[in-house]
């Protein structure tokens, strides 16, 4: 079994792993880090969606020796109970979920939209990117005004930390 | 899955070694095809070695009359890089219409290209820009490259570098996705070349991507939506299966073309 040196959510952790292990069976059998959901297992949910060294990718479509050396951001990483991230305040105050599956992946999506987009992105540029995120409540309309209400919250902030964020453009691109 | 020995080397060198050793041992690049089918079990190579570890493998830069990507230059660089947004705005945004954005942001053009799915879309942009594929070998006209459907020119030992593609004087890239999949029912690159007007075709084909010579001729007598009046591709060389018939993809393939000469015209 080969050992994996992964950053989770700022932790570094040595991990045994199976070699052909995906990264989000280790984040939740491994870590224990559960919100990170399994919808579909065929990349096409994003349940799954979870950060890699800042990007949003399908955490059922990377090997988790794939992720070795790397940092990895989970939806347990970004807020807490007391003190929730702007994005997942967005989601609550627009009722960006109804059974709530989907919502860890939203969220993951969300920040990544917000990351590339700035606080200004519009709706059309969040469904069009929304596209690989499924909810099968139906219930787009508030996820889509809960993403562009926590960029807006997020002013161009980095996604943890608070620090401005030098790359993020503050335009929407749309 | 079954199990598989993995490597990520951080040279090419290495990386050529390592997968000379057996038959069954396979590049992974992104992982955005290869994993789905190593879950699925229709792969099952005895190991992986991943490029992900050579830092020259990835990159985009513009020179003179031509573009260089690297092969492991995620879709998602490709899509937000300035420089190649303002000479080739075509390409950027090709690779914005791949997948979704965590798709975009694992998956790589040289991955795309040694899969050779017959519905993937940067084949048509190596086809009408008359790209070359840089190898750890050799360098292949991207016209000698497609072989057929998920069949390329490449050796099993042999990794794609990196694609130079020629600037052509104007392109568009029109696609109709599937509504599930995203990838291509139907993909049109039409670019206008030194060398005449190149128009290539994905998605539609039975054997992959193809140029479709017939449109090239009409445009090239006049580069007007009107010229593509009447041209038909042949429906029975088209995919059909559950999404659409050939005769349905083969009109489909002539719409996007109009498509994309009327955003040039």
């Amino acid at each position: 079994m080969p050992a994996i040196a992964l950053t989770v959510n700022g932790t570094p952790h040595g991990i045994d792993i199976d070699g052909r292990a995906l990264l989000v069976d280790v984040l939740r059998e491994g870590l224990g880090l559960t919100g990170t959901h399994v919808g579909c297992d065929t990349s096409q949910c994003g349940a799954c969606t979870v950060h890699l060294d800042g990007r949003a990718v399908k955490a059922c479509t990377v090997l988790a020796v794939q992720a070795d050396g790397h940092e990895v951001l989970t939806i347990e990483g970004i807020g807490t109970a007391g003190a929730l991230h702007p994005m997942q305040v967005a989601f609550r105050e627009h009722h960006g979920l109804q059974c709530g599956f989907c919502t860890p992946g939203m969220i993951m999506a969300g920040l990544d939209i917000a990351r590339r987009n700035g606080p200004s992105v519009g709706p059309e540029v969040v469904r069009e990117e929304l596209e690989g995120n499924l909810c099968r409540c139906t219930g787009y309309h508030n996820i889509v005004n809960a993403i562009m209400a926590g960029a807006q919250a997020m002013g161009g902030m980095q996604i943890v930390g608070g620090a401005p964020d030098a790359d993020a453009p503050t335009v929407s691109a749309a | 899955m079954f199990p598989f020995d993995y490597h990520r080397p951080d040279s090419l060198d290495a990386a050529r070694v390592l997968v000379a050793a057996g038959d069954d041992i396979k590049f992974l690049a992104g992982g955005q095809t290869l994993i789905p089918t190593l879950k699925q079990r229709l792969a099952a190579p005895g190991g992986l070695v991943d490029l992900a570890g050579i830092a020259s493998l990835r990159g985009i830069a513009v020179g003179p009359g031509s573009v260089t990507i690297g092969a492991m230059t995620p879709h998602a660089d490709v899509a937000e890089h300035a420089g190649l947004r303002a000479v080739l705005p075509a390409l950027a945004g090709l690779a914005g219409l791949i997948g979704d954005p965590a798709v975009r942001n694992r998956g790589t053009l040289g991955g795309s290209l040694a899969n050779n799915d017959p519905t993937a879309d940067y084949p048509a942009a190596c086809l009408a820009f008359d790209a070359v594929i840089l190898t750890s070998g050799r360098e292949i006209p991207a016209g000698l490259f497609f072989l057929g459907l998920f069949e390329t020119a490449l050796e099993p030992d042999e990794a794609i570098v990196a694609v130079r593609f020629p600037i052509p004087r104007r392109a568009a890239y029109e696609k109709f996705p599937n509504p599930a999949s995203r990838y291509a029912m139907a993909g049109v690159m039409v670019a206008e070349t030194a060398d005449g007007v190149r128009v290539a075709v994905t998605g539609a084909g039975q054997s992959g991507v193809f140029r479709w010579e017939e449109a090239e001729t009409a445009l090239e007598a006049g580069f007007i939506v009107s010229a593509l009046d009447g041209l038909q591709l042949p429906a029975e060389d088209m995919i059909a299966d559950i999404h659409g018939s050939g005769a349905y993809r083969a009109r489909l393939a002539w719409v996007m073309a109009r498509r994309a000469v009327a955003r040039l015209a």
